[in-house]
């Protein structure tokens, strides 16, 4: 028994799960699940499907290449039982593993790392732009030092008969 | 040997049914149906197809009839001889000659008509080409009838020929007619020849079969001789003749002493001195038959001359054989077949005769000394008394000791399974034999998977030095991990982060309030905002929203109210008067103006003519009104936006009206 890893979005197929597909020249793609079969079937590549394992390494949203990853190799050679090796063996997966998540936890912490700045220069941006929808614009009162007066001037009849003659 | 039967040969068709036969079979057996339309290739293919069906098949039926017919050279020579005899050779090969000819002639009919129909241009060259081919065909057919009956004449009566095997032990019975000759093979074999008072009772050839010493023997009889010179013969004298000839056997010559054939005892020895060539290298007994009417001794002198002869012409040809002297017996011998008298000495001397004589050729000829050769097992005489029993290695046989008690010691797996309660319950442990570092580990069971990994993909022999390293490499990682230090930012303050809590509010509510009026927008119709349902533009709602950011209304709704045209006229209409006022008026003109210009339409009244329009009075006008009215209202009815619309709708769409449903019952549309 064995676990596979699924072809499009790289998660892992347990026994009695999903679906294998071999294709005329004998190579073996696995599925987890119909979302990752129908998207095959589709001709998608797994490389530009946000979702899938591969465009995340790809795209260095998570950690690609590691030397974690060197202890997990597929042994064609089966290896005679010992007990003692067994039992190494159990424990080391558990370590490797912790540094594993270790170390893919700090790949993330990297990559977030500008994010509280940048979200609170926004913050201040949009707070300054959008004032004005909570706040009414205060419009500065006059200062009357700086005002025109305002007078009123009559303006005498002669421009009256100047008007109807145009 | 070879089994004459000429019983097998098919039945030879007069020429029409041979035509009527070979035609009905070509309609039958090829396609009837052929239109001028057709193509042309089509309609050719298929009238060449009859023409050389129809060749095929006199091809076929002529072919047998050649092949089935005997050829006269191939067959034994009595047999050639015999049909010769009866049908004559000339006149049978001409007829054989014909068939052959005719089919050759056929098969070039059929090959000229198929190239010529090759170029024809329509149905109607090309029907008329194969009625002409198969016409002549039956011509050919026609012209041999005389032939084909001719052959078929002659196989009836081939058919009745007796089966005489040439090569057999035979016996031939030869004489005068009306000797006895019938009644003899009567006596010795089964069969039934006629007899009767009359010469030339029998007319042909006949078989019986006896047997003697274990041995089937072939008894022919023949046609009465006469004695005439070979050519004036008759048919029927020749088949004896002719059997006398040919086959290789024990002659019986009868010779009648008592007369009553009619043919006195010189006729017949005259008879028998013409003929003894016949009887070259063949045992010969003269056989005198009718002793009950005459008795031997009691023959004239002279009679008895002549039966002397005749058997020292038999006694030459004992003589001739081999040199044994026989008796006398041997070569004469009388006999009555009426009381059965001498018949079957006669028969016995006839055979044994015969055998002498073929065993004697047998011993001659070359064969022999193949059936004398026969295989011959040799066994080798012991030289000496030793015994010599076979020797085995002394290791061999310890080995076979110790093969067969291990296969007694040695307990199997079955025998195990039979203990532990048999087949369906015990299941042997399949790790029992397993070769492991300690003992202790066979029956372990090894985890396969362990947080989603496959367990043998991690096992390496030195997976704990690997592990050390990836240790230490972890702490390096770690050290350098906690140099970095986080930039702080100005925070917002308290006051700061609620205002932006609020803008956000609002801003999600106005885009709530847009998505709804989008997503309803094609139900909604535009209308001016004085016919809005929702009310959204009250000048109290604008009062409210002022006065939420802190400012005071109270200006605005003044100003608001002031501006829209209210629906009752309170305020005073001074609007005959003149445009143009006095300076006194100036406050007034303002409030003036905004109420009469607000309140009341400037349009014109619908009857009053204006010069630019051409209509020479109002009733002109309100005429040309009413008239486009009345054109529009009937548009208007049938919902018709203007004059160029003329939209024709699907009253009833086709698929809503008609057709089948796939299930249920069509009672509603």
């Amino acid at each position: 028994m064995r676990l596979e890893k699924c072809w499009f979005c790289s998660s892992t197929v347990y026994p009695g799960h999903g679906i294998q597909f071999v294709r005329n020249d004998a190579k073996i793609f696995r599925f987890c699940r119909s979302k990752c079969h129908k998207n095959f079937k589709m001709k998608r590549n797994p490389r530009k499907v946000k979702w899938a394992k591969a465009y995340r390494r790809l795209h260095g949203k998570e950690m690609t290449q590691d030397s974690t990853s060197e202890y997990e190799r597929k042994r064609n050679r089966p290896e005679r039982y010992d007990r003692n090796l067994a039992e190494n063996t159990l424990k080391a997966i558990k370590k490797i593993d912790k540094v594993r998540v270790a170390r893919a936890e700090d790949h993330h912490k990297n990559r977030m790392k500008g994010k509280k700045s940048m979200e609170r220069k926004q913050d201040a941006k949009e707070l300054e732009q959008n004032i004005c929808m909570i706040k009414p614009r205060l419009v500065p009162l006059e200062d009357p030092s700086l005002t025109l007066l305002k007078i009123k001037v009559k303006v005498p009849q002669q421009s009256e008969e100047n008007r109807m003659e145009e | 040997m070879v089994q004459y039967n000429f019983k097998k040969i098919t039945v030879v068709p007069n020429g029409k049914d041979f035509v009527d036969i070979i035609l009905s079979r070509t309609q039958r057996q090829t396609p009837t149906v052929v239109h001028k339309g057709y193509a042309i290739s089509r309609i050719r293919q298929f009238y060449m197809r009859k023409v050389k069906y129809t060749q095929t098949n006199f091809h076929e039926k002529l072919s047998t009839i050649i092949d089935e017919f005997p050829r006269l050279d191939d067959i034994h020579p009595f047999y050639g001889d015999l049909l010769h005899v009866l049908y004559n050779k000339d006149h049978y090969k001409l007829a054989l000659g014909q068939i052959n000819t005719a089919r050759n002639l056929i098969g070039k009919i059929a090959k000229d008509y198929v190239k010529l129909l090759k170029y024809a241009d329509s149905l109607y060259r090309c029907k008329t080409l194969k009625v002409a081919a198969l016409g002549r065909m039956c011509t050919v057919t026609k012209r041999i009838g005389p032939s084909l009956a001719y052959l078929e004449q002659i196989r009836q009566h081939m058919a009745r020929l007796p089966s005489i095997d040439p090569n057999t032990r035979t016996i031939l019975i030869c004489g005068y007619p009306n000797v006895g000759k019938s009644s003899f093979i009567n006596k010795i074999t089964r069969a039934d020849v006629d007899v009767q008072p009359y010469a030339f009772t029998t007319k042909s050839l006949f078989v019986g079969h006896t047997d003697y010493k274990y041995l089937r023997y072939q008894v022919i009889d023949t046609p009465g001789i006469l004695d005439r010179p070979f050519e004036d013969r008759n048919i029927i004298e020749m088949c004896s003749i002719t059997a006398l000839a040919h086959l290789r056997a024990a002659i019986l010559f009868f010779l009648d002493i008592s007369g009553s054939c009619g043919y006195s005892i010189a006729q017949q020895a005259a008879l028998f001195h013409s003929i003894k060539s016949l009887f070259m290298n063949k045992p010969l007994i003269v056989v005198c038959n009718k002793t009950d009417l005459l008795p031997l001794d009691k023959v004239s002198e002279e009679d008895m001359k002549l039966v002397m002869e005749m058997k020292a012409e038999a006694t030459k040809t004992v003589i001739g054989e081999g040199g044994e002297s026989t008796n006398d017996e041997e070569v004469l011998l009388a006999m009555s077949t009426l009381n059965e008298d001498g018949v079957i000495a006669v028969k016995n001397a006839a055979c044994e005769r015969l055998l002498d004589q073929r065993v004697e050729q047998k011993m001659k000829s070359k064969k022999i000394n193949d059936c004398l050769n026969r295989f011959h097992v040799a066994t080798p005489k012991p030289r000496d008394q030793k015994e010599r029993p076979p020797c085995i290695p002394q290791a061999v046989l310890e080995a076979k000791a110790k093969e067969a008690a291990e296969k007694e010691k040695r307990k199997l797996e079955r025998d195990n399974e039979n203990e532990n309660g048999g087949a369906g319950v015990y299941s042997a442990s399949l790790k029992k034999h397993y070769i492991l570092a300690d003992d202790e580990w066979k029956e372990d069971i090894m985890a396969e998977i362990l947080d989603g990994h496959n367990v043998y993909d991690f096992v390496d022999p030195d997976i704990l030095q690997r592990l050390e390293e990836l240790e230490r490499e972890e702490g390096l990682r770690q050290e350098q991990g906690e140099d970095e230090d986080l930039e702080m930012d100005e925070e917002l303050t308290p006051e700061q982060k609620e205002a932006l809590a609020a803008i956000r509010k609002k801003k999600s509510l106005l885009i709530k309030e847009h998505r709804i009026k989008k997503s309803t927008a094609e139900s909604r119709p535009i209308v001016p905002r004085k016919f809005n349902k929702d009310r959204n533009f009250t000048s109290d709602r604008m009062g409210r929203q002022l006065s939420s950011i802190g400012l005071d209304p109270t200006l605005a709704i003044n100003r608001a109210r002031s501006k829209s045209r209210g629906r009752k006229r309170e305020r005073s209409r001074d609007g005959d008067d003149g445009a143009m006022d006095v300076d006194g008026e100036h406050s007034n003109k303002k409030l003036r103006l905004r109420s009469t210009s607000r309140s009341r339409s400037m349009s014109r009244p619908p009857h009053e003519v204006v010069p630019g329009e051409g209509y020479k009075d109002s009733v002109q006008k309100m005429k040309a009104i009413k008239l486009a009215r009345n054109s529009s209202n009937k548009r208007n009815k049938s919902a018709r936006k203007g004059e160029g619309d003329r939209v024709i709708p699907n009253l009833k769409p086709k698929h809503l009206f008609s057709g089948k449903r796939g299930i249920g019952k069509t009672d509603r549309r």
